[in-house]
């Protein structure tokens, strides 16, 4: 690689690389893929994919929430701690309801839970987002902040013991919330689907909406941005908000998976998000990325892991490899960035002439 | 006169063009060696080689006759080069005097950094520049313009043989220039060769020496001064008939379309720099503000689109109260800003030259949340052809043009919300010849159309040439306002200089 891009390329050849390059995490997946597939008895079966995309659709739905706050130039730390906390609260509400002290309880069906619970990820984020929108403080302090108090609030709602029994009860219309984990609907999950739909919505939103331009102008020049009119404390809202609702998503979906709901959850999930991001090709300095990419890049870490764990590889080793194509990763990335400046001002220069 | 340095056959090749194209250059010691040209025309890329920031593909590099070779910034540094770079190269978050002796820190048995002796020598650079900069000022907290002076201090304070000036004057205003030009003297006395490069042809023909004119990475024209005029030098560099930009064609102007009154807004430090300004602005006129640096132009211009969120003032569109705080009400409102700093306020570079252009007027092309693209592209490609500015594609990243060219984004960007008042400052500052007198033909056009235009400028003849009428600002008041038809230099001169030696007495 490094004998490549010191190697000046010219014209076509330069053209090719670049693509080349930028479909770089796609190969990877294709290579993952084509390795385990050999490597790993069963990895192919129909199975295995369901599990592993089921797998790879938790870290998807949070790595979509992270892409976007690491576009607008930003961090959100808090996303293992909301997946905890709205875990908790989930079970909490098909458990027990709203206890209001009167002698009697709300109960709620399936639909209001889900609602509810993703209240509870958007507020998380909203909170974020005024921390760091009003008060001024640093995205990474901020997220940092409400990572422990979520977490400690996961904690103090059982005392640190598990909500077991997620049935629900026919009576209040809450059986159906084992569904959310465990449904199928034609023949995919229904995690799958709601993340095919998250994820689409997001890269619309990216792509072909005012919003999604604005969030990479905030990450690309703040100051730019906003004296072009955009309004940036909005624009930094919306991304903690939607992180938010992102984490609470995997809150309902594990805690239905698990039909069980313990306060630990989610822990360190954050890295893998930003990890999926960085895969990518999100910079972490802002303005760059794509929903697409860090799709690939969920899948690429998720494949990963799980081809590992069918090969016998130890779970150490496994930790050691994914730092390892993390790092790849950012380092080819550097190299194609340098090499999109060079065709775009090569192409630039030869206007001028 | 001694020959310092000298290139001979001197070629540089970045991947796609050639920068130089074999060129021979002789530095002058005690002389000012001034150096034009258009941009992309390699001057930046010629000082680079001699300061060692870039290594020639082909030729040499010769001191005193004998071939040298610059490896890198500290190589030519030994050798008592110092250069001062087009484009500022400070720490924000460090103060004046930790600026001034980055990489030579004056330090006591090695480790100890002696603060105060460095305090007392940036004491003496500021007092030798004339300005009452503050040492333990953080640099981020200055204008552009004392930013220069500070890069102007750090490059005296090596004590080089050999200086290179890249545009030093692009944001100093008149007085400061004159400063400048004194200390540039006393060096130049002081046997010090130096190299000054600017657009500012009135200054070449000023203050130099030699002359070195550059065409396409060739030298069209080297000779001393003597005998060379305004006209040798635009011959030189465009190959043409000079480009001029004197006001043609005259229009009515409309109703009054905006006005301010009582606009203040604070200073960080205690006291108003915009102090009580009313303005009125007639559809189709320019209106020209001059002043010193910190006359607070630009901090007016930023209290009328509103950055400033705690600036009192009324402003009024076409008889309408401007009620709206956010930029983008007031954009929304007809008002559109030209930043000053095109790389920190005016462009997101990251972002391609469509998305730069078309990011304050997203409305126009969005039904509810839905972006047409292709509308984009169209209206895009629609500014591109208006403003010719010259790009390969408009996907390519807005930092890989040209400055001339990305301020041609920029204001293609403002004229997308179609505003009816446009506030400009500094339009011209860092573009070239060609591409400035496009900028200014446009002004003149957009104004026949009956767009209201203030424009802040610190080029005397610029101002001149362009304004129909005329304000002069000086420590946050207007100091002067003038007819274009009864304005001369001196008076606008001594307008801007109002209330400025008081301003030093008490400081």
């Amino acid at each position: 690689m490094t004998h490549i891009a010191t190697q000046a390329p010219r014209g076509q050849s330069g053209q090719a690389l670049l693509v080349l390059l930028k479909a770089r995490t796609f190969i990877a997946l294709i290579l993952v893929f084509a390795f385990f597939a050999f490597a790993a008895p069963n990895f192919l079966s129909t199975a295995n994919m369901v599990i592993m995309s089921k797998h790879v659709a938790l870290n998807a739905f949070l790595a979509i929430g992270m892409t976007f706050v690491i576009i607008s130039g930003g961090i959100d730390l808090s996303v293992g701690s909301i997946v905890g906390l709205c875990g908790m609260v989930a079970g909490w509400l098909v458990l027990y309801g709203i206890d209001l002290g009167l002698g009697w309880s709300i109960q709620f069906n399936t639909i209001e839970i889900c609602l509810l619970v993703m209240a509870v990820g958007i507020g998380v984020g909203a909170v974020n987002g005024f921390l760091i929108t009003k008060l001024n403080v640093a995205p990474f302090i901020a997220t940092l902040g409400t990572l422990y108090v979520c977490r400690g609030a996961a904690m103090l709602s059982s005392d640190g013991r598990t909500f077991p029994n997620l049935n629900g009860n026919p009576e209040y219309g809450s059986d159906t919330f084992r569904l959310i984990g465990a449904g199928n609907f034609l023949g995919l999950p229904v995690s799958i689907w709601m993340l095919i739909v998250v994820a689409m919505v997001a890269a619309y939103v990216a792509r072909r909406t005012p919003l999604g331009r604005y969030v990479y102008a905030v990450g690309g020049n703040e100051r730019g941005a906003a004296l072009s009119g955009v309004k940036v404390n909005r624009i930094k809202m919306f991304v903690y908000m939607f992180s938010g609702l992102c984490a609470a998503l995997v809150g309902l979906i594990v805690s239905s998976q698990l039909v069980a709901a313990h306060p630990a959850t989610g822990q360190a999930f954050e890295l893998n998000a930003i990890a999926a991001a960085v895969l990518g090709g999100t910079s972490m300095s802002g303005g760059r990325g794509r929903i697409g990419g860090t799709i690939v890049g969920a899948f690429v870490i998720g494949v990963l892991s799980d081809g590992l764990v069918m090969m016998g590889v130890s779970s150490f080793w496994q930790t050691v490899i994914k730092g390892l194509v993390i790092i790849a990763a950012v380092v080819v990335d550097q190299a194609q960035q340098k090499l999109q400046a060079r065709v775009a001002l090569q192409s630039e220069a030869a206007m001028g002439k | 006169m001694t020959i310092g340095l000298q290139i001979r056959g001197g070629t540089k090749v970045y991947p796609g063009t050639r920068a130089l194209k074999s060129v021979d250059f002789d530095l002058h010691m005690g002389a000012v060696n001034v150096l034009v040209g258009e941009n992309g025309a390699g001057k930046s890329t010629m000082m680079k080689v001699i300061a060692g920031v870039e290594q020639l593909t082909e030729g040499q590099i010769l001191m005193e006759g004998r071939p040298v070779h610059f490896a890198g910034t500290q190589d030519a540094r030994r050798h008592g080069i110092g250069i001062v770079f087009q484009e500022l190269n400070l720490f924000p978050n460090l103060t004046v005097a930790e600026n001034i002796f980055i990489g030579r820190e004056m330090t006591r048995a090695g480790v100890d950094i002696d603060m105060a002796a460095q305090r007392r020598a940036t004491r003496d650079l500021m007092a030798r520049l004339e300005h009452d900069i503050s040492p333990d000022a953080l640099v981020g907290d200055l204008r552009v313009g004392q930013q220069q002076i500070v890069e102007i201090a750090k490059s005296l304070a090596q004590d080089a043989r050999i200086l290179i000036l890249d545009e030093p004057t692009s944001a100093l205003s008149a007085a400061e220039v004159e400063i400048l030009f004194r200390v540039i003297d006393d060096l130049r006395r002081d046997g010090v060769g130096i190299v000054y490069i600017s657009h500012r042809l009135e200054e070449l023909l000023r203050i130099g020496d030699y002359i070195t004119v550059l065409r396409d990475g060739a030298i069209t024209g080297a000779r001393p001064m003597e005998g060379v005029d305004l006209a040798w030098i635009v011959r030189s560099m465009i190959g043409g008939a000079s480009k001029d930009y004197a006001k043609t064609d005259d229009h009515p102007f409309g109703d009054e379309i905006f006005r301010a009154e009582d606009v203040c807004l604070p200073r960080p430090g205690g006291g108003l720099a915009v102090d009580h300004v009313s303005m009125s602005l007639r559809a189709g006129e320019i209106l020209g503000v001059y002043g010193l640096m910190g006359a607070g132009r630009s901090e007016f211009l930023e209290c009328v689109i509103g950055r400033h969120g705690h600036a009192a003032g009324r402003f009024f569109v076409a008889g309408e109260p401007l009620r709206s705080r956010s930029v983008a009400g007031r954009i929304r409102q007809g008002i559109a800003l030209i930043p000053e700093d095109r790389k920190n306020d005016g462009l997101v570079q990251m972002l391609s030259i469509r998305e730069n252009m078309t990011l304050s007027s997203l409305d126009a092309i969005t039904t509810g949340f839905h972006m047409d693209l292709g509308a984009e592209k169209r209206r895009v490609a629609d500014f591109v052809k208006r403003l010719t500015v010259k790009i390969a594609s408009m996907e390519n990243p807005v930092s890989s043009l040209s400055g001339g060219n990305q301020q041609k984004v920029v204001i293609g960007k403002a004229l997308m919300t179609r505003p009816r008042i446009l506030l400009m400052d500094e339009p011209s500052r860092g573009i070239d010849i060609g591409a400035k007198a496009e900028v200014f033909r446009t002004m003149r056009q957009l104004a026949a159309e009956g767009l209201g235009i203030i424009f802040v400028t610190s080029d005397l003849e610029e101002l001149m040439a362009l304004s129909d009428r005329i304000i002069v600002m000086s420590n946050g008041r207007v100091t002067g306002e003038f007819d274009r038809h009864d304005a001369t230099e001196t008076a606008v001169v001594a307008a801007s200089a109002k209330g400025h030696s008081t301003d030093r007495n008490v400081a």
